[in-house]
């Protein structure tokens, strides 16, 4: 069985973003980028059934600028075979990129598609609860258990509340919440040769859909500022503050 | 112009976020109906019929609807989505599932989390785990929206709007219920309760978190959250995360127990009216966005919060 893993370059977890002054997005400019954390663990999860010997090939998949060639690059040093850029400068809408995606299913023809849940970027939450829809597939987000059995999957996923089991038929959509697993960091000899690992590079109009923009974004600005930082000195003044300041107890 | 909602319930009870969500589509239109999709849910349905402002309450009922299945509340939403030039939908962990696969279906651009609503196609929503916030004009002649509920006031109650029964989806060929694990508590639910307790990484381990965090969130009558670094060393379950990728949660009163305030934690906490923060470390970031910040050992300081809690009559 074939594994696809969509995968997203963003703005690395651990940086602070700005504003830009003008208010027409984030300023992105010498900023540290990385696989998306959700990606990660869906790539761990994929190279882990291709370890199990229940997927045979893991093909990651990823739509943006040509440096999201180093992004794919990841996914191959972690386990995945090999890679399909589509590499276009355009920030794509989510029901674009599952466009785009499920015009790649149509040719890839795989038995199961693992991605994260949400790219920490635009935070839709969207593209695979999307894309299951464009191939009429089931669907099994916010995953924390994968059980591949013959043509059946059951998925553990993360619900307000506790957890829930889902059976879904393959082929099928999972995304992959925080604790699917933890990502291994990729060797250095696996490092070396996801160079040699074959990444074919696409453009969006190869497939023919629509990704036109249905959203306009006009403004970008930073939310309101707290104001913190004011102490107590024990935990007598915290109840008083709290009843008689505050008003909340 | 006419927007439906879907309620967030567990087919026994109707959530407040439904409540909020009405407001949120009260700010686009007058015209607002309520989808009750689940099963066994009259009572429900009649709790809807209650919200102020709601045109009439649509109940669809099924044993896939009843465990929220995507495919069966897509197929029911998007055969009712004609009528409609907008569905506002919770942004809970159900919600967000089925959210953007109706949104496809419909070959609509989904708005993900909104937190204001400008005008009936422009509204407001936080990206980079609430570091910006963006505002997006919609060019769909439908629009599939989330609401974070938490930035909505909860519509009254007052209405008494009709109830009509619409036909539920097919039975689901490709997907079936296993089972749920559902923690039962009688603690207030984390995302509507008035206040929460949540612990941190400090706490060290299980017996410590339950030790210490939950007899002061029962004294306070509070939910019990937490960082997700205590959840990921196995302290507290999942679903108690509070953050970026865990629940969004705007209480009077936030108090936060061995808590440093990684940006991620504080994009989940960080629009609550009041926040309490207890820490050893006065370098914590928690405590710039702290109300009142208690610098203290929590060993020291928890059982003396519950002293003097004991001694305001709590």
């Amino acid at each position: 069985m074939k594994v696809l893993v969509p995968v997203k370059r963003v703005v690395d977890y651990n940086v602070k973003v700005r504003v830009k002054s003008d208010q027409t997005g984030v300023d992105l400019a010498n900023v540290k980028m990385s696989m998306n954390p959700f990606c990660e663990i869906a790539v761990e999860e994929a190279v882990r059934l291709k370890e199990k010997g229940v997927a045979t090939e893991v093909v990651a998949v990823s739509i943006g600028p040509v440096q999201a060639q180093e992004t794919i690059r990841t996914a191959l040093a972690m386990g995945a075979d090999r890679g399909i850029l589509i590499q276009t400068d355009e920030d794509l809408e989510p029901l674009a990129v599952a466009k785009l995606l499920a015009a790649v299913i149509g040719e890839e023809a795989p038995g199961i598609v693992v991605m994260g849940k949400q790219a920490i970027d635009g935070d839709n939450n969207a593209v695979g609860q999307m894309l299951a829809a464009l191939l009429d597939w089931p669907q099994a987000t916010f995953a924390s258990k994968i059980e591949i059995t013959g043509d059946k999957a059951e998925v553990t996923r993360e619900v307000d509340g506790g957890l829930q089991t889902l059976s879904v038929d393959l082929p099928a959509v999972v995304t992959a919440d925080l604790r699917l697993n933890e990502p291994r960091y990729a060797s250095l000899p696996n490092i070396m040769k996801a160079k040699k690992k074959p990444i074919d590079v696409k453009a969006p109009g190869d497939y023919g859909v629509d990704t036109a923009p249905r959203l306009k974004v006009l403004k970008v600005v930073e939310p309101p500022k707290r104001q913190g930082g004011a102490k107590v000195e024990s935990a007598a003044e915290l109840v008083s503050k709290l009843k008689n300041e505050a008003g909340v107890l | 112009m006419a927007v439906l909602v879907i309620a967030d319930h567990d087919n026994v009870s109707l959530k407040d976020n439904t409540h909020k969500t009405v407001t949120a589509a009260l700010a686009i239109s007058g015209d607002v109906d309520v989808l009750v999709a689940g099963q066994g849910v009259a009572a429900v349905a009649a709790e809807a019929a209650k919200i102020a402002g709601v045109r009439k309450v649509l109940v669809a009922e099924s044993a896939d609807l009843g465990k929220q299945v995507a495919e069966a509340v897509t197929d029911t939403v998007v055969a009712l989505s004609g009528g409609y030039d907008a569905v506002l939908i919770p942004a809970t962990s159900a919600g967000k599932n089925y959210a953007p696969r109706i949104a496809a279906k419909l070959d609509v651009a989904p708005i993900s989390e909104i937190i204001e609503v400008v005008d009936a196609s422009t509204f407001v929503r936080p990206i980079y785990a609430g570091n910006a916030l963006e505002t997006v004009q919609s060019s769909d002649a439908k629009k599939i929206i989330t609401v974070r509920a938490t930035a909505f006031k909860a519509a009254a109650e007052g209405g008494s709007a009709a109830v009509e029964t619409v036909s539920a989806a097919g039975a689901m060929a490709h997907t079936r219920f296993v089972s749920d694990e559902i923690v039962k508590s009688d603690r207030p639910e984390l995302s509507a309760a008035k206040i929460v307790v949540s612990g941190g990484r400090a706490l060290g381990s299980a017996e410590e978190f339950q030790r210490v965090i939950e007899p002061l969130a029962d004294k306070l009558g509070a939910a019990v959250g937490a960082s997700r670094a205590a959840v990921d060393a196995g302290y507290a379950p999942n679903d108690y995360q509070v953050g970026q990728t865990g629940k969004v949660v705007a209480p009077q009163l936030y108090v936060a127990i061995g808590i440093s305030g990684a940006i991620q934690h504080l994009a989940g906490m960080k629009d609550s009216k009041v926040i309490v923060a207890i820490n050893k470390d006065a370098d914590a970031p928690i405590f710039q966005v702290a109300d009142f910040g208690l610098v203290a050992d929590y060993k020291v300081a928890v059982p003396e919060l519950m002293d003097e809690l004991a001694k305001a009559g709590f």
